[in-house]
C-alpha cells in the first residue's frame, strides 16, 4: 500500500514561506534560552534548587483551600500544581537556604493539620542544594555540548562540512521549537525534558541524514541536472518513507503521552513536539540550508564521500 | 551467500538465550526453577519505580580539619603539662593553626623541641606577640580530607547496614560528596536521622558555679558554655529547650563504646540505651565518676544535652545510659548510630530524591500500558501498511524487544521510568529502518527489477543510510549516559542497547525472512 503515489513536490520553491516560519520559532526559542540566565525561565526543582513535594490526597483537593493555607503559614512562595485525578498536588518551592529536609516535612505538617479530614501520602520528595542545581546546569549544558560537537564531528566526516552544518543548523531549530512551546506552555524545564532534547536532536538528524543520503546518491549519478531540482527530487524521492518512518515513532511517543503518567509527560510531549518539527525541519530546513553554499553552483561539483 | 537455514538457526538461539535471561527478572520467575531462577543476572529496577531514596552528602571537610587541629592542640597541652614545661595558653586558632603562648623567652627552645618531637605534622613556628605559631603542614591537611571522607563513608555504611536495607549503594562522588541509594526505603524522615547524624557523644561535667540563666546574661566562664537540653512536651507538642552551664572539657566521647543497645526501664516501661565501655573507657568512667561525686554528668550529643544524672557513686564496670524520654524508634536508631561510630564531620544533604512506593507501582503500570498500546499502534500501522513484509517487520519488533530485555538483564542494567520510554521509542524507532529498506525496495521494484534483485539492492543501498541514521542517535544516547545520572542513564542505556539490537534485526533478521519469500517460495510477487 502507498499513501500517494511519485510526488513532484517543490520543497524549495516554498523556502521562503518556511524560511520565515523558521526564524520566528528560532527565535522563540532563543528567547526561551534567554530566560534561562534572566531568571525567567521555569526551571525545574533540580536545576534550580529548592523543594518539591507530591503528596496524594485521598479524596480530590481544590487549590483554593491549599493556596492560602499554604501562604498563611509561611509557604507564600509556593508554586501548586495540581496533576491528573485532582487528587495529586505538586507544591515547589524555590528556596535553597537552609534545612531542605526540614522545610519539606514542614510542608507536609501544614497540609496534615489544615486538613485534617484529607489524609495523604508523599508520592515523591526532591530537595536539591544551591551548589547540585549549578553542577546538573553544567552537567545539561556539557551533555548538549558535546552531543552537538559529536553529530557536527560524525556527519562531517560521513558527508562533508557543509552538510554537517546544514544538519546541525536543521538540528538547533528543532531543539529551538521544542523549547519555545514548553516555554509557551510554561512547562518546567528539568533535567528529564534535556534528555528530551537530546533525544530530539538524535532523531532529527536521522531524517536530515536520510534526505542527504538521498541527495549525495543522486550528486553522484553524474546528471546534468541542477543542483535545486536535485534537491527537490531527492526530497520527493524519500518523502513517503520520513512520513511514515516519523509516523510510526509518532504513535509510539503518543502512546507514552497518553498513557505514560504524569512523572514522563512533558518528556513525552517534547519527543512528540520535536519528531513533528524534526520531520518539517528535514524537508523544508535542512536541505534549502545547504543551497547557502551552493546557490550558484552545479551538483557535480559537490564531492561528497561516500 | 550464507544459508537462510543457518541464519534462522541463529536468530532463534539469539532469542531463546535472551529469554533465558530476561525471565527470571520478570514475575513469572516463581514459577522457574531455583537454579535458573537465582544463577542469572537480573534488570533491577530504578528507585523511581520501586521507590526508595537518592540522597547526596556534602561533607564538612573543613570541619574535620578543625576538630583534628583541636585535638592536637588539646594534645599538646597534655605533653607539654607532663614535661612540665612552662606556657601560659594554648589554642587552635582557625582551621589548622595552634597557638602556643610562653612564659618566657627562656622556655621557647624547650616548648620548640617538645612539639617537633612528638608532633610531626605541625609545621612551623612562626613567632607572634609572646607565641609559637604551628601549622598543620599541607601533606596533613590533605590527609585528613581524604580520611573524612573515607571515614564517613564507612560510618554511613556500617549505620545502614547495622539498620538493615536490601541492596544500599554507598559511593564517592566527586571530592566531598557521598552518593546513597537507598531502594525501597519507607521512613525517608528515620532514614535521614540515622544517616545524617554526627553523633559526637560526650560525657562533659555540667559546671554549677554559676546559674545557666546568669551565664546567659553575662557570659560563661571561659572554661564552660551553655547547652541546651531540647525535650519535646508530649501534652503540648512544644519542643522546651532548658539551658545547661557544662564544662568545655570533654571527659570521655563514643569512641570508648564498645556497645549500645536499647533497653526497657521496668519502672517507667520507657526504653533507653544502655552503654558499655571497652576496657580503657571503663577505667576512665570509674575515674570519673570517683573523682566527680556529688556533680552532675552530661551526657552530650552533637551539642545537646540528652540528660545530666548527678554522680551518686564512682561507677565500674563500664556501663552507662541514655534516657530521655524516646520512642522505641527513637532509642533503636540512636543505639544503632552510636554502635557504628561518629561521622569524623558533619554531614549536609544536597540533594534528596525520594520516590514512594506507591508512585513507583503507578509508574510501571503506566509504563507497561503505554508500552503495550505504542506497540500496538505501530504493529497495527506496519500490518496494514506494508502487508506481509509489515509482519515480518513486527516480527522483528518483538525479536528486538525480547533480545533488548535479554540484554538488560545479562548487564545487570537498571530500568527506569524514562527507561521504559525507551524500550517504546525503540519500537518507534525500530521500524524506522526496515521502512528504510521497505522503501528502497520498494523504489526497486518499481524500477523494474525482480523481486529477488530488488530485496539485494534495497538492504545494499539502504545499508549505510539506516547505519548513519542511528549513529546519530547512538551519539546522544552515549552522551547522555556519561552525563545523566539514575533514571537518564536508565534511558541512555535502552535507548543505545536497543538501536545496535534493531541494527541487527533489521539488517539481518528481516533479510532471512525476504530471502525465504524469494528463494524457498519463489514469489513473484512481494507483499510490501
Amino acid at each position: 500500500m502507498d499513501i500517494w503515489g511519485e510526488t513532484k513536490i517543490d520543497f524549495l520553491g516554498k523556502r521562503r514561506i518556511t524560511f520565515v516560519i523558521s526564524t520566528v520559532i528560532i527565535l522563540m526559542g532563543l528567547w526561551a534560552i534567554l530566560a534561562i540566565p534572566m531568571g525567567k525561565a521555569n526551571l525545574g526543582t533540580d536545576f534550580s534548587g529548592g523543594v518539591s513535594v507530591q503528596f496524594r490526597f485521598e479524596k480530590p483537593v481544590s487549590m483554593e483551600t491549599v493556596r492560602p493555607l499554604l501562604a498563611e503559614n509561611g509557604f507564600k512562595d509556593a508554586n501548586l500544581q495540581q496533576l491528573a485525578g485532582n487528587d495529586k498536588l505538586l507544591v515547589r518551592l524555590k528556596r535553597t537556604e537552609g534545612d531542605l529536609s526540614a522545610v519539606s516535612r514542614s510542608l507536609g505538617d501544614v497540609l496534615a493539620k489544615g486538613m485534617p479530614d484529607n489524609p495523604f501520602v508523599v508520592d515523591s520528595t526532591t530537595e536539591v542544594g544551591p551548589t547540585v542545581g549549578k553542577k546538573l546546569q553544567q552537567d545539561a549544558l556539557w551533555a548538549i555540548l558535546f552531543s552537538l560537537l559529536g553529530i557536527l564531528i560524525y556527519v562531517g566526516w560521513r558527508f562533508d562540512f557543509r552538510f554537517g552544518v546544514a544538519a546541525v543548523v536543521a538540528t538547533f531549530h528543532d531543539v529551538l521549537a521544542v523549547m519555545a512551546l514548553l516555554y509557551i506552555l510554561d512547562k518546567e524545564m528539568s533535567l528529564l525534558i534535556v534528555t528530551a532534547l537530546l533525544t530530539v536532536a538524535g532523531y532529527s538528524l536521522t531524517d536530515t541524514v536520510v534526505v542527504f543520503d538521498r541527495i549525495r546518491e543522486n550528486m553522484h549519478k553524474k546528471t546534468k541536472e541542477e543542483f535545486v531540482p536535485l534537491i527537490n527530487r531527492s526530497v520527493n524521492e524519500v518523502l513517503r518513507r520520513t512520513i511514515v518512518t516519523s509516523l510510526t515513532t509518532l504513535l509510539a511517543t503518543l502512546a507514552l503521552l497518553l498513557l505514560g503518567g504524569e512523572v514522563i509527560h512533558d518528556f513525552a510531549l517534547s519527543l512528540f513536539a520535536g519528531i513533528l518539527v524534526g520531520t518539517y525541519s528535514s524537508i523544508f530546513i535542512a536541505s534549502p540550508v545547504l543551497l547557502f553554499w551552493k546557490e550558484k553552483g552545479r551538483a557535480s561539483v559537490a564531492v561528497a564521500k561516500a | 551467500m550464507r544459508s537462510i537455514l543457518w541464519r534462522i538457526v541463529m536468530l532463534a538461539a539469539f532469542a531463546v538465550i535472551a529469554i533465558l535471561l530476561f525471565l527470571p527478572s520478570t514475575p513469572a520467575s516463581r514459577y522457574l526453577p531455583a537454579f535458573w531462577a537465582n544463577n542469572i543476572p537480573k534488570i533491577i529496577l530504578g528507585l523511581d519505580l520501586q521507590g526508595g531514596m537518592h540522597l547526596v552528602l556534602s561533607i564538612d571537610r573543613d570541619k574535620a580539619i578543625e576538630n583534628h587541629t583541636h585535638r592536637l592542640a588539646v594534645a599538646v597541652e597534655d605533653a607539654l603539662k607532663k614535661k612540665e614545661i612552662p606556657y601560659t595558653g594554648i589554642e587552635r586558632r582557625g582551621l589548622d593553626t595552634v597557638t602556643i603562648r610562653y612564659l618566657d623567652l627562656a622556655s621557647v627552645e624547650t616548648i620548640k623541641k617538645a612539639v617537633s618531637d612528638e608532633f610531626g605534622t605541625l609545621e612551623g613556628p612562626s613567632v607572634e606577640d609572646a607565641s609559637l605559631v604551628y601549622k598543620l603542614s599541607g601533606d596533613e591537611v590533605k590527609r585528613i580530607k581524604d580520611w573524612a571522607v573515607s571515614q564517613a563513608l564507612e560510618t554511613i555504611r556500617n549505620r545502614i547496614d547495622k539498620f538493615g536495607v536490601a541492596e544500599p549503594l554507598i559511593q564517592k562522588q566527586g571530592e566531598n560528596e557521598l552518593v546513597i541509594q537507598l531502594p525501597g526505603m519507607k521512613d525517608p524522615e528515620r532514614a535521614m536521622q540515622l544517616i545524617g547524624k554526627t553523633a559526637v557523644l560526650e560525657f562533659r561535667v555540667v559546671d554549677e558555679s554559676m546559674d545557666p540563666f546568669k551565664a546567659l546574661s553575662v557570659g560563661a566562664p571561659p572554661d564552660a558554655e551553655v547547652i541546651y537540653q531540647q525535650s519535646l512536651n508530649k501534652e503540648t507538642g512544644v519542643i522546651e529547650k532548658t539551658p545547661f552551664l557544662i564544662k568545655k572539657e570533654s571527659l570521655l566521647s563514643g569512641d570508648s563504646l564498645s556497645d549500645a543497645r536499647v533497653a526497657f526501664d521496668s519502672q517507667y516501661n520507657e526504653p533507653y540505651v544502655s552503654l558499655t565501655f571497652d576496657a580503657n573507657g571503663a577505667r576512665q568512667f570509674e575515674r570519673i565518676t570517683s573523682a566527680n561525686v556529688g556533680k552532675r554528668l552530661a551526657i552530650v550529643l552533637d551539642g545537646n544535652v540528652h540528660s545530666a544524672p548527678q554522680i551518686k557513686e564512682a561507677i565500674s564496670g563500664g556501663k552507662a545510659q541514655i534516657t530521655g524520654g524516646f520512642s522505641y524508634e527513637e532509642s533503636t536508631d540512636l543505639a544503632i548510630i552510636l554502635r557504628a561510630g561518629a561521622l569524623p564531620a558533619p554531614v549536609t544533604v544536597v540533594q534528596n530524591v525520594t520516590v514512594g512506593p506507591t508512585l513507583g507501582q503507578d509508574s510501571i503500570e503506566a509504563g507497561i500500558k503505554a508500552g503495550i498500546l505504542g506497540g500496538a499502534l505501530v504493529l497495527v500501522f506496519m500490518l496494514i501498511y506494508y502487508r506481509v513484509s509489515g509482519a515480518i517487520a513486527d516480527f522483528a519488533i518483538f525479536l528486538n524487544i525480547v533480545m533488548l530485555l535479554g540484554a538488560m538483564a545479562w548487564l545487570n542494567a537498571t530500568l527506569t521510568l524514562p527507561g521504559i520510554a525507551g524500550i517504546v521509542l525503540t519500537i518507534g524507532m525500530g521500524v524506522d529502518s526496515n521502512v528504510l529498506i521497505f522503501e528502497r525496495i520498494k523504489e526497486e521494484l518499481r524500477g523494474g527489477r525482480t523481486p529477488r534483485s530488488a530485496v539485494n539492492a534495497g538492504y545494499d543501498r539502504a545499508w549505510w543510510t539506516v547505519i548513519d541514521s542511528h549513529v546519530t542517535t547512538l551519539i546522544t544516547a552515549a552522551v547522555l549516559f556519561q552525563f545523566g545520572s539514575g533514571p537518564i542513564k536508565g534511558f541512555a542505556v535502552t535507548l543505545s542497547v536497543g538501536i545496535l539490537i534493531n541494527l541487527f534485526t533489521s539488517l539481518v533478521g528481516t533479510k532471512v525472512a525476504f530471502d525465504i519469500q524469494n528463494e524457498k517460495l519463489r514469489v513473484k510477487r512481494l507483499s510490501i
